[in-house]
């Protein structure tokens, strides 16, 4: 048990690092709470292996500290940290049964015998594994062999924190949401950190009470789901997740509208007064497809734009515009009346996002 | 299973079928065609199983078998774990683990008759390190005399002759195994031993039954070695079931005997060969489940 | 070009994996073949492509039976699952390899390698090898590959698998494009209802070697022929809940029931089976006829944008399609609201008998 705090880290596989770009993680300061659910999100590259490995204890960063609680553990291995890890393929011991399996941490501590069944059997009940307990590891399907690598995790009392790097890789289509339902019982059951390392956004928001997302080497934001949907911190989060992203364009401000080629939209003042005061022409306005309103007739807010394409997404239907030369995408519902050539959209205030640099602006936290 | 059928295909097989035919199917049949036969000069009398009754009740042969069976043993039970052990000692990777590798495998590269005749001068007892060092150091080390000494050293020549080959499957074997199992295996505070027990041998199970098919077959039909170094002796206490087989086909002309002394040896062979490839591959299967996965 | 496939079926080791299908492709169409592992798929496409020979029926190419061909004979290409590229030539080599095959003059190989790189957006790429790519970039130089030497038929075994989700997205919207200007057949299998609905064109629905429906793709998620096509052809999977029509009512169980509406009044009293997609059941009420259930979460599985509420009561199991992110604790109690007007309802047999008349239905 314990949290998981990193100062002023850094990683970089190059030892005549200079530039930010020969870092594989940049400087950051990170906290890691006691007993949270955890995701780190990002595609492939963006350094979240590099992340996993520094906190599991298989690589020691070339910049800043890791701490345990208040034990500085860079130097530490992973068995010191007593870090758990669950890997994209199941690890069992092929040879032992599962009960062996669930054990061997613990005959390995030199916990008393009599002790032992009764731990192994709780574990093995919460995981439903009751019933394969005598059956040698090799011949259980992938994901009772991906319970069993979690269960050595769980039985140990000792264990500071579980980690898991994209652990439903190998489980059938079907079988999955039952294992995400799994790890949520078991999250609310055990109190210990999890991190559920992952590129995709359906695992990370399903498992994870807070998820930071990685890209190029940072955490751009740390956030539940919902604030990653509703405020993505940056428009690589807008961009990353949902599925469509986020449309952005290049805007310039004044106090009360963004400006995009010939067209003014009324924004949120506390935002537009930011990007102003930042001082920099990297200024961008985001809001995601769900959130702008589409009608078929004219009226006073919209703006009249053509049509480029409407896809019939079954449940939902994406429509495809020109605003200002430039696609944008809204989300239509069913019920939704579709309108040809002509759509007349208007992006809501609340939703409309502005990003100087890249970064979110006005701390509006309603 | 899921190909186009195109009974065409056949006349690209019939290459390879001739081939086989030519070169083991034919010479078997012959050895099968002496065996049951009495040959004397050109004609030739069918004399059943006679020769295999003979064969199975010569106390010679018997010897030689036996000799042979502790033989192979005895490199196997060697061989094997020494095996093991060098490729858990090598280095895994940088050019470290090259050099190694060179080094070791280049045993595997000398040829028979030469590893006999290396070894024969190494124990000769005038100017070879084995045979003078052991005297310096007060044995009366001879391999002509001794059988005792004989027969260790044939044991060793074959064990520093073929063990890099176990050491070479298992060094591969062990590369494959994903550094997850480990990391795993320290989390859950395993001893070393204890890694090398639940992870290790069972993933290097498929190259040991390779491993050991491979030496048991080799040194069970093991003739140049023996026959350079110590011709069989002394007296027989070196002659195996290949030295005995050859002294009796060539040196005597015995053909039909040979032939049935080949078709039991190779049987022999076969039969030991399926028990091991049958037990190996069992081990770690669930005992009382018989569900095949 | 046109494709046809006359009673097709294929028997390996006596079990039919193909089970007499006919199917009519048109020319310049762009199909899905849509089915879980092992409904056929793959087995499909390669009799088109005469990888295999079908054990009866007839593969017909404009007009002329090709049954017997082989592969090379045809004008076609296929691209696979994982990224299959010669990685000792550059990116440029391997997309001019058949056209050097087809013995092309070195101008006309030069400039169709160039035109079909920009395409796919490689064209920054030519000079390097495919494995000092991205899986990305290494799937798109194997379409490249199969794009640029105009086949009458391309092939496509579930291409996007091994990418991640916002490549999928990237990509399906470019082959989307692509294909309206192309006059190929183009035949793309996948296991996801919802990447057929993203492709467009027409989707055939297989499942266990059987064609269960063919038609243009928003004709068959909306107007399924049958129970099997529907819980096929969505994603999540529709709701399927068994019930009784009586001369008045719709009842699940006795706590669960309804008025018969306008929309089911044709319905002959007996038992049926109700269909109402996840995306339909709402935590609002949408009309005033919805049936208000008290049901506990499952789980929420939430996607970025949207999240899936698996629900249970005691008589079933739900699903719920919400736009939006809706967080939900394991267990939590809520209410949800069926729409009684957008229920298809099916026969004993698994025939469609009613399709909401608000979902297309006639």
């Amino acid at each position: 048990m314990a949290e998981i705090i990193l100062r002023s880290l850094a990683h970089t596989y190059d030892a005549k690092a200079g530039a930010d770009s020969d870092y594989a993680i940049r400087q950051m300061d990170h906290v890691w709470h006691q007993g949270g659910a955890y995701a780190l999100l990002g595609p492939s590259g963006c350094g979240k292996s590099t992340m996993l490995n520094i906190i599991s204890g298989l690589l020691s960063p070339s910049e800043g500290e890791v701490l345990f609680d208040t034990e500085r553990v860079n130097e530490l291995s992973p068995e010191e940290r007593n870090i758990a890890q669950v890997f994209q393929f199941p690890v069992v011991y092929d040879t032992m049964t599962v009960y062996d399996n669930l054990a061997f941490p613990l005959k390995n501590i030199g916990m008393a015998k009599h002790l032992i069944p009764a731990k192994v059997h709780e574990v093995a009940d919460i995981l439903e594994l009751t019933s394969v307990l005598h059956r040698k590891a090799k011949n259980l399907s992938a994901d009772e062999k991906q319970k069993v690598s979690m269960g050595r995790g769980l039985v140990r009392d000792d264990v500071s924190a579980i980690l898991f790097d994209e652990p439903l890789t190998v489980i059938d289509p079907q079988l999955k949401w039952k294992l995400r339902r799994k790890l949520k019982q078991i999250h609310e059951r055990f109190n210990i950190t999890m991190i559920y390392v992952t590129h995709d956004q359906l695992e990370a928001s399903t498992f994870a009470e807070k998820i930071a997302v990685m890209y190029d080497g940072q955490i751009v934001q740390f956030g539940t789901p919902r604030e990653l949907f509703e405020r993505p911190a940056h428009t690589f989060v807008g961009f990353f997740i949902g599925s469509p992203g986020m449309n952005f364009l290049e805007v310039t401000v004044d106090e009360h509208n963004v400006h995009f080629s010939g067209l003014r939209i009324p924004a949120n003042p506390r935002r537009l007064q930011s990007a102003i005061a930042s001082g920099s022409s990297n200024i961008k306005a985001g809001i995601r497809p769900e959130f702008i309103h589409v009608w078929d007739e004219p009226n006073d807010e919209a703006f009249e734009v053509e049509v480029q394409d409407v896809e019939d997404l079954g449940t939902y239907r994406i429509l495809s515009f020109y605003l200002g030369g430039q696609i944008v995408r809204a989300r239509l519902n069913e019920d939704q009346n579709i309108p040809s050539q002509k759509a007349y959209v208007s992006f809501p205030e609340q939703w409309l996002n502005i990003y100087v640099d890249e970064y979110r602006v006005g701390d509006d936290d309603e | 299973m899921n190909k186009v059928e195109n009974n065409k295909a056949w006349f690209l097989v019939l290459p390879m079928l001739l081939l086989v035919a030519f070169s083991a199917i034919i010479p078997l049949m012959t050895v099968v065609n002496y065996s049951v036969q009495d040959i004397l000069g050109s004609s030739a009398y069918f004399v059943g199983t006679e020769w295999f009754k003979d064969i199975l009740n010569d106390s010679q042969l018997q010897q030689a078998l036996i000799r042979q069976f502790i033989f192979s043993f005895t490199i196997l039970a060697i061989e094997v774990p020494l095996g093991i052990g060098v490729a858990l000692m090598m280095p895994k990777k940088g050019w470290r683990a090259s050099l190694i590798l060179i080094l070791v495998t280049l045993p595997l590269l000398v040829p028979w008759n030469v590893v006999g005749t290396i070894w024969l001068i190494f124990t000769r007892t005038d100017i070879g390190l084995a045979g003078v060092g052991l005297r310096e150091l007060g044995y009366a080390y001879n391999i002509t005399r001794n059988d005792g000494d004989a027969w260790v050293t044939i044991v060793l020549m074959d064990v520093w002759h073929w063990t890099p080959l176990v050491a070479l499957l298992c060094y591969s074997g062990l590369q494959a195994i994903p550094q997850a199992y480990y990391q795993a295996a320290r989390i859950d505070r395993a001893s070393r031993w204890a890694i090398f027990r639940y992870i290790q041998l069972p993933k290097l199970s498929n190259v040991l039954v390779i491993g050991v098919l491979l030496r048991f077959m080799h040194s069970f039909m093991i003739y140049a070695e023996p026959f350079v170094l110590t011709g069989g002796g002394p007296g027989s206490s070196t002659t195996f079931l290949s030295q005995t087989l050859t002294t009796m086909a060539i040196g005597q002309q015995d053909l039909g005997p040979s032939a049935a002394f080949s078709i039991i040896y190779f049987l022999i062979i076969l039969a030991v060969c399926y028990c091991f490839y049958v037990a190996i591959l069992n081990m770690g299967r669930d005992k009382n489940t018989s569900q095949p996965r | 070009m046109s494709l046809a496939l006359e009673r097709v079926s294929k028997v390996v080791g006596g079990q039919e994996w193909i089970k007499d299908i006919s199917l009519t492709l048109e020319p310049g169409s762009f199909n899905v073949l849509l089915g879980r592992t092992l409904a056929g798929k793959t087995t499909l496409m390669r009799l088109m492509a005469g990888l295999e020979r079908p054990t009866s029926g007839a593969v017909i190419m404009n007009g002329v039976d090709v049954t017997g061909m082989p592969v090379r004979k045809r004008n076609l290409s296929m691209v696979y699952q994982q990224f299959i590229n010669y990685p000792d030539q550059t990116v440029y080599e391997n997309i001019a390899s058949p056209l050097r095959l087809a013995r092309l003059p070195k101008d006309v190989i030069d400039q169709r390698v160039r035109e079909t790189a920009q395409m796919l957006h490689i064209e920054a790429h030519l000079e390097r090898f495919p494995l000092e790519l991205s899986g990305g970039q290494q799937q798109r130089t194997a379409m490249a590959r199969a794009l640029v030497k105009d086949a009458d038929l391309i092939l496509f075994d579930e291409p996007l698998v091994n990418l991640d989700y916002k490549l999928r997205e990237e990509f399906r919207e470019e082959l989307r494009e692509l294909f309206k200007a192309k006059h190929c057949i183009a035949v793309y299998a996948t296991t996801e209802p919802n990447e057929a609905l993203a492709l467009g064109g027409h989707t055939a629905v297989l499942h266990e070697g059987e064609l269960l429906q063919y038609g243009k793709t928003p004709d068959v998620y909306h107007r399924p022929k049958d129970i099997l096509t529907a819980q096929m052809f969505s994603e999540p999977p529709i709701n399927i809940v068994a019930g009784r029509v009586t001369e008045s009512e719709v009842t699940f169980d006795e706590s669960v029931h309804f008025k018969l509406n306008q929309d089911l009044s044709g319905l002959k009293p007996g038992n049926y089976q109700f269909g109402v997609r996840a995306s339909h059941i709402g935590l609002v009420p949408h009309a005033d006829d919805d049936l208000e259930l008290t049901v506990r979460v499952d789980l929420a599985e939430i996607s970025g944008s949207e999240t899936f509420l698996h629900v249970r009561s005691e008589q079933f199991e739900l699903i719920l399609h919400l736009s939006g992110v809706h967080e939900y604790a394991v267990d939590q109690v809520v209410k949800v609201y069926f729409p009684t007007h957008k229920i298809y309802v099916f026969d004993s047999t698994g025939a469609v008998v009613h399709v909401p008349t608000r979902l297309g239905g006639r």
